[in-house]
């Protein structure tokens, strides 16, 4: 049904020529790198909402596929980490988390369901308002922090600006390179470029990637999150693959550049180490969390409290949500539609999987904008 | 979350700015941002915080897609409502 009011209705570039021209680049590029399909892998929920948006896909040739991979922050909390976080408020303390985390299950129970037993969930939307909370109050507030590098630097910012005592931070904070890492172990996966967020890139810089595509022959290419931006931005990969040309590119030079914001680096680095840790369906990613160093252990809610969350992983998983195909989705195996439950047991008001929780979840935008707008009706 | 809106800066206290959003004033905190900034310049902000000093001859292609989302007022629209819910990240002016 929301096939007919976004997607395809809504496709409209401010500069229509200029999209043809790109999508006439691109089939030519596919065609004359001779080995159809050619799959190229954004890391990012915005981009995805903005080829969904815009019915990208449809003006893509034949021979290109591009897939989200592990591009939402929320969707790869780990079970675990949202059981922390239940286990806490269901002990009395009060959580301060971002909006997209309340609905996200855990192995047994969300923080909405916590909050439906009476837990506190406060919803802000910056890391400025968690301690504010925490300023009015004489009660232990934890920031259940949750989203990649870029927002993990709020978090880092905050911790430097001397907090008050009773806050304190549950950190799900997650560092986007090493799943790219990941993915493109993947034998499955077959990805021959990736375009790179052009947000995280703010901060990390583009010359991050470049030791990563030299080691994988496959170059990484940084995008904005305009419809052009992202056709450019595939076009210059596929000039990049056709001329092996191994190394990582700036489409977006207008926000990227190739150090990137050292200022933020250094913040995040003095409050956050990159450790082995959980994302949720795909497994455990080497330096893939990031997590308060010792120094901060004061401000450290899982050094803090005793968060024992054996009792919601002793309940059992529901069986719907053993079918969620998530994981898969999120390291580009399958797509939304190829999961059984998508639009039927699965909804946003109602989601059984992480995916369709997050406004960047690729199941949720492609509810929400009608799935692949080519197949547009059929939802 | 992974949008960073552009705003201009209209004030400076310490590191706390106020910052103009398509015609909302909101504080911006400066601690992490990249270069000095100054009144007028125009910043991208991420969860509350500047993360980058927009260079002013891009300062014109960086708002059009902004402009374009902040104008689509339709709540289906999620590039849309993750562009409301930044603004929100960043506190209401005290004046
Ligand atoms: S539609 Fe729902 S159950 Fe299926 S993969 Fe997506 S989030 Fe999981």
């Amino acid at each position: 049904m929301s096939a007919e009011t976004g997607g395809v209705a809504e496709l409209k570039f401010r500069d229509p020529r200029r999209a043809r021209e790109l999508t006439a680049a691109l089939a030519r590029l596919v065609e004359e790198l001779h080995r159809a399909p050619v799959t190229l892998m954004h890391v990012c929920g915005t981009h995805e909402q903005a080829i969904a948006r815009f019915g990208l896909r449809t003006s893509l040739p034949p021979g290109l596929r591009v897939i989200m991979g592990p591009g939402c922050p929320v969707c790869v909390t780990d079970l675990g980490e949202v059981d922390e976080g239940v286990a806490l408020a269901l002990q009395g303390v009060r959580i301060a988390t971002y909006g997209d985390m309340v609905k996200l299950p855990g192995s047994s129970k969300s923080l909405a369901d916590a909050q439906a037993e009476g837990a506190q969930i406060d919803v802000v939307y910056s890391a400025t308002q968690a301690v504010e909370l925490a300023r009015v109050t004489d009660e232990p507030v934890v920031f259940f922090a949750s989203g990649f590098e870029t927002t993990a630097v709020a978090t880092a910012a905050i911790l430097l600006s001397r907090p008050p005592a009773n806050f304190s931070v549950l950190s799900a904070h997650k560092y986007v390179p090493p799943a790219m890492e990941a993915v493109a172990c993947l034998p499955e996966t077959r990805v021959e470029g990736f375009l790179a967020a052009g947000h995280a890139a703010v901060i990390t810089g583009y010359g991050l990637f470049e030791d990563f595509a030299r080691r994988h022959r496959t170059p990484v290419v940084v995008a904005g999150f305009e419809p052009l931006d992202i056709l450019a931005a595939l076009v210059r990969l596929l000039e990049m693959i056709r001329d092996r040309e191994y190394g990582a590119a700036n489409a977006y030079p207008r926000c990227v550049t190739r150090e990137g914001n050292r200022r933020a680096q250094e913040s995040l680095w003095r409050v956050f180490e990159a450790a082995d840790g959980p994302w949720r369906g795909i497994g455990v990613i080497p330096g893939g969390n990031l997590q308060l160093r010792k120094e901060w252990a004061a401000m450290d809610a899982r050094r803090r409290f005793r968060i024992d969350v054996s009792g919601l992983q002793q309940a059992a998983q529901s069986e719907l949500s053993r079918r969620c195909l998530c994981g898969k989705i999120m390291v580009g195996l399958v797509e939304p539609t190829d999961c059984p439950l998508f639009g039927r047991q699965c909804l946003p008001e109602s989601p059984v999987g992480a995916c369709m929780v997050s406004s960047e979840g690729t199941c949720r935008i492609w509810y929400q904008y009608g799935g692949r707008p080519d197949l547009g009706g059929t939802a | 979350m992974c949008l960073g809106i552009p705003g201009k800066v209209i004030d400076i206290d310490g590191l706390q700015a106020t910052v103009d959003f398509f015609g909302v004033r909101r504080q911006v905190r400066l601690d992490v941002v990249d270069e000095p900034v100054a009144l007028g310049d125009y910043v991208l902000n991420h969860v509350g915080f500047a993360i980058r000093r927009i260079p002013e001859s891009e300062v014109a292609e960086t708002l059009k897609l902004f402009e374009e989302l902040a104008a689509a007022g339709d709540d289906q629209d999620l590039l849309a409502a993750d562009l409301r819910a930044e603004l929100a990240a960043t506190r209401e002016s005290k004046k």
